[in-house]
């Protein structure tokens, strides 16, 4: 059984957002707008004034109460969606982690943003990075289109029986949310038919009244050793779920975006440049120009951060000769971007290769061709067995 | 690494003097109006230029008169002023550079 | 791949007028991409829009720094410095303005477009927002955009009574804009 093609309109990344959480007929869907994603929680309310969408909208103060409404809803057994970004994502951390540790299949749209520290209205990945270690899935698109088809797919993932863990779908700000391209949008139904797997499952447990179930009990010792393991060992079964699912929306709607990672000519690639994010979809148009030129360089786009991809990775970039990272944030703490740091640690499998980190994009500053273009040539020196910089601040050289 | 850039900043943290230029910006150019004083209503009791945020209130003596190179036009001062003395005039009727 | 870059101020629908530029051409069967980039999120702030059209799907997320086409809403932006770096050869200049272009303001340039786009606008519409004006001008100039196609998304944006207006707008854009060949 396959998806109707779907209707296509030009919409922003963040009305994508909407769009796709819509379609999956979420019971709660609460969002505080922040720059540069308030257009996501003006779309939802739309839908809803419009009858379109039925769901809960409660009017919060904040972000912090916007993720404690739900996770909440979400443990009484509710589908549920909300969006933020930087600041707002930072203010809700503590019930960001609260979520995590309920297995609360909460589905959020973030429109990454620099966070607190400095204090910028500008596009930048610091806000997936702060949240690290909050216990989410982490997810990062790169254009529109991919938005709303990896929002569709995280509330499929979310709620599998076998995961049961709240998803992050991470976008440019800016660059993503404000970008306006032509999407297919599926019809409802059809998105219905994709999530109908979930019904088959068995049902997590819920809050209902007259019924003595409580959830977020003292974890004492051992039994919270236990409970920390299990959500450790679900945060690992969701790196093959996580293609598993992609498989399964390419099968139904016809796109297909690689799950963890995508590899783009990276067979015969004699180096790589790994990115993330709308960083991605410029690279592709670099590899093709350096091709022709006759740079074997190929593109590793990382969509999924956490869990980290490690399998995956390990087997695109083993042999490479070596790899260049395009961070859009950075790892306080140590030299280089985070991304790089993490990949770093995949060394031993992967062999150890010159592994080159870029830090660029902060703060709305462009990760333009003609750095992309470096990062090429440079990787390519060092592949060769130049010596090299192990960190540049591309924009600071300039 | 080498870099270029020329910082901007002295301290290792965002430190701003009040007394020294950070960012001058061009911010005149976005009004889409301007006050306009009406003299003989004026006292001279600067809440004009005490509410101005980007307090471009220029002292004339006797009265105030708003900076143009930087009045964005809010009508903060004009909204203000006790005497009704300021008002508000569309910026395309005045012969500007185009 | 066809590049094209809006100067305008928050406002001034310069951002809108991307949007519908890509509407337009999608509905001509192009690909497009387009985003803003505000430095103050303003009315009255310089404000611009880059918007991508190709035949395949569009890859680049970055700003557009070699335009094929530039639109100036303002003629007060004609002072940015950098307005003209990078035109690729053979570009468009669509400018609304209620003067004559005297001189090619770049060697890039091949055609030079100008229109009295808020006088058009604040006799159609009654208040001056150009922008609708200035995409009938342009697709008029420069011959990427069918006027009808143009007119056929105005309806994904607008309505009633304002979209009729802006219908005008536009047309009125395409018929009065005065085009330079250099």
């Amino acid at each position: 059984m396959k998806a109707k093609k779907g209707t296509v309109r030009v919409i922003t990344g963040n009305a994508a957002a909407a769009y796709a959480a819509m379609l999956c007929r979420p019971d709660v869907a609460t969002s505080y707008p922040i720059t540069p994603m308030s257009e996501v929680a003006e779309q939802l309310s739309t839908f809803r004034a419009e009858g379109v969408m039925n769901a809960e909208m409660v009017e919060v103060e904040g972000e912090n109460s916007a993720m404690n409404v739900v996770a909440a809803a979400s443990i009484a057994g509710g589908r549920t969606f909300t969006a933020t970004s930087s600041w707002g994502l930072v203010y809700m951390y503590d019930a960001l982690l609260q979520a995590a540790g309920f297995r609360a299949p909460v589905v959020m749209a973030i429109a990454n943003r620099e966070t607190p520290g400095i204090l910028a209205v500008s596009s930048g990945q610091q806000d997936i990075i702060a949240t690290r270690d909050s216990g989410w899935i982490q997810i990062i698109v790169e254009n529109c289109q991919e938005i709303l088809d990896q929002i569709i797919m995280a509330f499929r993932l979310a709620e599998d029986y076998d995961i049961q863990l709240p998803v992050m779908v991470n976008y440019d700000g800016f660059y993503l949310s404000y970008l306006s391209e032509a999407v297919a949008i599926p019809a409802i139904e059809d998105v219905d038919k994709f999530l109908d797997p979930l019904k088959m499952q068995p049902q997590r447990p819920k809050l209902q009244p007259g019924v003595p179930l409580g959830c977020g009990t003292h974890g004492i010792e051992i039994g919270f050793m236990e409970l920390r393991y299990k959500h450790c060992q679900a945060l690992q079964r969701a790196l093959k779920k996580v293609d598993a699912i992609d498989a399964e929306f390419k099968e139904f709607f016809g796109r297909s975006y690689g799950g963890q990672i995508e590899e783009y000519r990276t067979e015969d690639a004699e180096i790589i440049i790994l990115t993330s994010g709308g960083a991605a979809g410029t690279t592709r148009a670099v590899v093709d120009a350096k091709r022709a030129e006759g740079v074997k360089v190929g593109l590793v786009k990382l969509r999924l951060f956490r869990p980290f991809p490690e399998e995956r990775l390990v087997q695109a970039l083993k042999g490479k000769k070596a790899i260049g990272v395009i961070d859009r944030s950075v790892a306080y703490g140590w030299n280089g971007g985070p991304i790089y740091t993490e990949l770093r640690m995949l060394s031993p499998k992967i062999g150890f290769v010159p592994i080159l980190s870029y830090i660029d994009g902060l703060a709305n500053m462009d990760i333009t061709i003609p750095h992309i273009e470096r990062v090429i040539n440079e990787v390519n020196a060092a592949a060769k067995g130049k010596s090299y910089q192990e960190v540049t601040w591309i924009p600071l050289e300039e | 690494m080498v870099i270029k850039h020329k910082n901007i900043f002295e301290t290792e943290n965002a430190w701003s003097n009040a007394d020294k230029l950070l960012l001058c910006l061009d911010t005149g150019s976005w009004r889409t109006e301007r006050p306009v004083l009406d003299q003989a209503k004026c006292n001279y009791c600067g809440l004009c230029a005490l509410y101005c945020p980007p307090q471009c209130m220029l002292d004339k003596g006797d009265h105030f008169e708003s900076n143009l190179a930087y009045c964005k036009g809010c009508g903060i001062c004009a909204h203000e002023c006790p005497r009704g003395a300021l008002t508000m005039v569309p910026e395309r009727e005045f012969d500007n550079e185009g | 791949m066809k590049e094209i870059r809006i100067h305008g101020r928050g406002g001034q629908g310069a951002v809108l007028a991307a949007r519908m530029l890509a509407s337009a051409f999608v509905t001509e069967g192009k690909y497009v991409a387009s985003f803003p980039m505000y430095g103050f999120e303003r009315r009255g702030a310089p404000v611009v829009a880059f918007t991508r059209i190709d035949d395949k799907p569009i890859r680049e997320k970055t700003q557009i720094y070699n335009p094929d086409c530039l639109i100036v809403i303002d003629p007060g932006l004609l002072t940015l410095p950098t307005l003209f770096t990078g035109l690729r050869p053979e570009s468009a200049f669509i400018l609304n303005s209620p003067k004559k272009l005297t001189k090619q303001p770049n060697e890039n340039l091949k055609i030079g477009a100008v229109v009295n786009a808020t006088g058009i606008a604040v006799q159609e519409i009654g208040r001056d927002i150009p922008n609708t004006c200035l995409l009938g001008a342009f697709a008029a100039a420069t011959g990427w955009l069918r006027l009808d196609s143009l007119l056929a998304c105005l309806k994904d944006y607008l309505s009633g009574d304002i979209l009729q207006r802006n219908l005008k707008s536009a047309e009125r854009g395409y018929k009065e804009v005065e085009v330079i060949k250099w």
